[in-house]
């Protein structure tokens, strides 16, 4: 029944990518994601399907998600992966404009991911704070994750969301090469990242293999390029004796001090650390060209719980992180990339679409056993 | 002098007033027979033992539910090198521990060492400070681009320091915060040592190396072993260390497992992995330990010890001690205060520093009360109603703090969730789950208070017309007051800096003190992170000065001359 009625309801999805989906998801997406309506309705359908939940005002096609209908009823229980600095001042944003209350957890993505799981239906939690894709993915595959509408999944890049309509991004990171712009041109940068185990680099890079950012661009290598060419790129890597750092703000500092010309991190670690000190570093961030895998955009993601108590809440509050006031905030504070059409960046980075970002799928980025296997044996780890 | 007798106290943790381990003259089984346990005692005993029990029962249905795989994870080559690496990490930390303790307890017990109470107490503090904090000041400190290269840099033009990635700097940073734990439980053993012993030994001739090598040294295996055991237990269970270090042992392996495939199951074989190896730790410990005891048999009354005169050798002597300190404390907070003047306009505010501070104190405080409460029954089994079955029921105790934070508090999220779900992430189920990761220290220092409180004063209670029970509580437990001030003083730090139950089992929007470190050195703000930690270090520092002041006293003080004249 559900094959049928969504794809009727989701041309894009191709029927390769539901196979991790359980029959409770697809009932709930074929409800809700029916053609043609508001986020409102949307919700007001999730809102109707949760036994204990009263029907809400917001089932009349009103205008999306107004904020006094959805925030009567009790608090909205988050768990987020998400660091509190970074996503604290949105959910506090977010509780004013939707009237949500929100009350948050925070913790690892990945031991909330396991707390949930533990949870079961019992779970309090209703909306999923996730730092990167994999997380999100792997709920996903358990089938613990709402179907979201499909207007609000419209509003990203399909790269950004999950192929099930189950989670989406709210904020894009990007990798990149840090590098000092008083010891280096950036001609003299290579043009991917697999070049950088050239004997010209030697002791010259610096690295952090313990970074959750890092293991995520390995895992995307590893589907990229395959596993025999990563685990040799690994190999040529450490012979060329990487300098390796505890995470990516100690590079960028290092880049900053000249100790070394270049180092693989995120891209908003630059701005977060002059935003700190409060001054301009001699730092610049090269973006490979061509659709190098060195230069993965990775999200940080939100989702629905299924079974949740407030499904509406969550959905209200997730919209807001997708509209252009808080897309705007992401982008100027956190200097991550604005996922929402229409928004640009902060001034200095590179516009998104300009990122060639390799092709692949984010949830498939759940794979970081196998990387973790990988960078052990190779002794990076 | 030295008889036959069974087993001291496993844990002799903190400096108790009053004398150390005095043990009884005769197996109790043969002087006492076959006394039953009142109901009162060994029904909460057993439920404690049972509540310990859970992670147990919640690992193995998990690790049960993995088929096949788990012999696969169980039987690769990996496993076998973090099985290696655990055990090589434990036994240099709890030997490295033992080498630094026990000089610096002798010294501050036997010596005329300048300032020896202060040494006293700030050999204990490192027991504040939490490890991941710790292990992040000393990469601070003394990475290949720490501070510490950064002021030879000038002088010395070096331009880099060796890395202490890997072993080194998990050893170094674990064998620091981890000492106090042996040099508490031989300084509590040296304070209670008779020194008749000592005298024979010099008036036979023997000089100090050798009275103390011959003499004392043998004396102090048990305690040596005791301390040593926690110092290895913590090792294991620690990954904040490891993980910051990069240092692959079975905690990590168990966090990796969670936080890489989501496959609880795995990650749940691989900490009964880990539980295997505590029990052969207690099991080693206990052999270590042997089945003799050193303590007085005769009557008469032990004398205080006079002190040896160090003469020349008071300055290498305290140059031990300084290093002593200032690897294990003052570069620590030399860290944390420099981040914290490097970036003093950031911060959080005065307000949600004081309600950390409150949630902090409130859930230490009612966890180091419920756990005195709770280890009480097990103790009192253990010492007064001794056998094997009572003697397995104290060990099992152990095995909670054996585990990784994260076994314990998703275990508990299982139960929470899906059977207590009215209690699930409240204040009170966050409270029983910190009992059960802290009840050893606890049960650990009130068997050692019990175990001087001499059994004839409870028969004598008896004879009176007191219960037993009424015996116990009239009796022993006023007796037994400060055994159970030091383990309520343990696990009051050690919750304090507890991260990984505290995350996901407190009441929602429950920010403690360590729950601030952690946001804040998770976006990378180092200076953020030193006010709550410096606040933590202080807060937690209180109870150990108090306790150490107390033990220090009671050195000075010659012991009450009954307590040894009636174990006869």
């Amino acid at each position: 029944m559900s094959g049928a009625g969504r794809h009727e309801n989701r041309p894009t999805s191709s029927a390769a990518r539901t196979d991790g989906l359980t029959r409770r998801t697809l009932v709930r997406r074929a409800t809700a994601g029916s053609a043609g309506v508001g986020l409102a309705l949307a919700a007001g359908r999730l809102a109707a399907q949760t036994p204990e939940a009263t029907p809400s005002p917001a089932t009349d096609a009103s205008p999306a998600a107004s904020p006094a209908m959805l925030g009567a009823s009790g608090e909205l229980v988050t768990y987020s992966g998400r660091n509190e600095e970074l996503i604290g001042p949105a959910i506090e944003m977010c509780q004013q404009t939707t009237g949500v209350t929100a009350e948050v957890r925070y913790g690892q993505t990945a031991e909330l991911a396991a707390t949930i799981l533990e949870e079961g239906d019992n779970s309090p939690a209703s909306l999923y704070i996730a730092q990167d894709a994999g997380a999100l993915g792997q709920l996903a595959q358990e089938g613990r994750l709402a179907a979201l509408p499909d207007d609000l999944l419209d509003r990203v890049d399909e790269r950004f969301r999950s192929p099930d309509g189950v989670w989406i991004g709210v904020a894009g990171r990007a990798r990149v090469l840090v590098y000092n712009t008083e010891l280096l041109q950036s001609s003299d940068l290579p043009q991917s990242v697999l070049d950088l185990t050239d004997p010209s680099w030697a002791g010259r890079v610096g690295w952090a293999p313990e970074n959750g950012s890092f293991q995520s661009f390995i895992t995307a290598m590893r589907q990229v390029s395959g596993e025999d060419e990563t685990r040799a790129w690994l190999e040529e890597m450490l012979a060329n004796e990487p300098v390796v750092f505890e995470g990516n703000g100690p590079i960028v500092r290092a880049v900053a001090a000249g100790e070394i010309p270049v180092g693989l991190v995120n891209h908003y670690y630059k701005y977060e650390i002059q935003a700190e000190e409060g001054r301009e570093l001699p730092v610049e961030n090269h973006f490979f060209p061509n659709g190098d895998v060195g230069s993965l955009v990775n999200v940080a993601g939100a989702a629905i719980l299924a079974d949740s108590p407030d499904q509406e809440q969550a959905l209200a509050m997730i919209d807001c992180f997708l509209t252009a006031d808080l897309q705007r905030y992401f982008a100027e504070t956190t200097f991550e990339y604005p996922l929402l059409d229409g928004v640009p960046p902060a001034a200095e980075l590179l516009p998104l679409d300009e990122i060639a970002s390799p092709d692949l799928d984010l949830s498939n980025l759940a794979d970081l056993q196998g990387t973790l296997e990988l960078l052990t044996e190779v002794g990076a780890l | 002098m030295a008889t036959t007798g069974s087993q001291p106290s496993p844990t002799d943790l903190l400096p108790l007033s009053g004398r150390g381990t005095l043990g009884v003259g005769f197996p109790a089984r043969w002087r006492r027979g076959r006394r039953l346990p009142p109901f009162v005692i060994w029904a909460p005993a057993l439920i404690v033992v049972l509540l310990m029990a859970m992670p147990l029962v919640y690992l193995v249905l998990r690790a049960s539910e993995a088929g096949s795989d788990v012999w696969r994870l169980v039987f690769r080559e990996r496993t076998a090198t973090v099985f290696r690496n655990t055990a090589w990490l434990a036994a240099t930390v709890a030997t490295a521990s033992a080498i630094i303790a026990v000089p610096l307890a002798w010294l501050t017990t036997r010596t005329d060492l300048p300032l020896r109470r202060f040494w006293a107490t700030v050999a204990t503090l490192p027991l504040v400070i939490p490890s991941y904090v710790g292990a992040l000041t000393i990469i601070a400190a003394l990475g290949p681009r720490g501070l510490v290269q950064e002021s030879l840099a000038g002088p010395l033009g070096i331009e880099r320091l060796p890395s202490i990635y890997g072993f080194p700097g998990a050893w170094l940073t674990l064998t620091l915060f981890t000492f106090p734990y042996v040099f508490l439980s031989v300084r509590t053993a040296l304070v209670g040592l008779d020194p008749a012993l000592e005298e024979a030994s010099r008036c036979l001739g023997r000089g100090s190396w050798r009275t103390f090598f011959g003499c004392v040294l043998p004396q102090l295996r048990p305690a040596i072993a005791t301390g040593a055991l926690l110092s290895a237990l913590y090792t294991i269970s620690d990954f904040g260390v490891v993980t910051l270090l990069r240092y692959d042992v079975f905690t990590r392996a168990v966090y990796v497992q969670y936080r890489s495939s989501f496959d609880r199951s795995l990650a749940a074989a691989l900490a009964l992995l880990l539980v295997l190896f505590a029990i052969v730790l207690l099991l080693a410990e206990a052999a270590i330990r042997g089945r003799s005891v050193y303590h007085r048999s005769g009557a008469g009354t032990a004398r205080r010890q006079r002190a040896i005169h160090l003469g020349r050798w008071r300055w290498p002597a305290l140059a031990f001690c300084g290093a002593v300190l200032a690897l294990s404390l003052l570069l620590p907070l030399a860290v944390l205060l420099y981040w914290l003047a490097r970036g003093l306009s950031g911060g959080a505010g005065a307000d949600r520093l004081w309600s950390s501070i409150s949630h902090s104190i409130t859930a230490g405080g009612l966890a180091a009360l419920a756990a005195a409460i709770a280890a009480l029954p097990v103790a009192v089994l253990a010492v007064r109603f001794r056998g094997r079955l009572s003697a397995a029921m104290e060990r099992a105790t152990y095995l909670g703090y054996a585990l990784p934070g994260i076994v314990i508090a998703l275990a508990f999220v299982f139960v929470g969730a899906n059977y207590l779900t009215p209690l699930y992430q409240t204040l009170g189920l966050l409270i029983v789950a910190y009992v059960v990761r802290f009840l050893p220290q606890a049960v650990g220092a009130e068997r050692l208070s019990l175990l001087q409180v001499s059994p004839r004063l409870e028969e004598a209670a008896r004879t009176l017309g007191r219960s037993s029970l009424g015996a116990i509580v009239a009796v022993t437990l006023p007796l037994a007051r400060p055994g159970m001030l030091a383990g309520a003083a343990l696990v009051f730090l050690t919750v304090m800096k507890e991260l990984p139950i505290t995350l996901l089992l407190s009441p929602i929007g429950f920010d403690t003190l360590a729950t601030d470190i952690w946001s804040a050195t998770g976006s990378g703000s180092f200076a953020e992170a030193a006010v709550p930690a410096l606040t933590l270090i202080a807060i937690s520092a209180l109870p150990t000065v108090l306790a150490s002041v107390r033990g220090g006293r009671s050195i000075d003080r010659p012991a009450l001359p009954s307590a040894p004249a009636m174990r006869q």
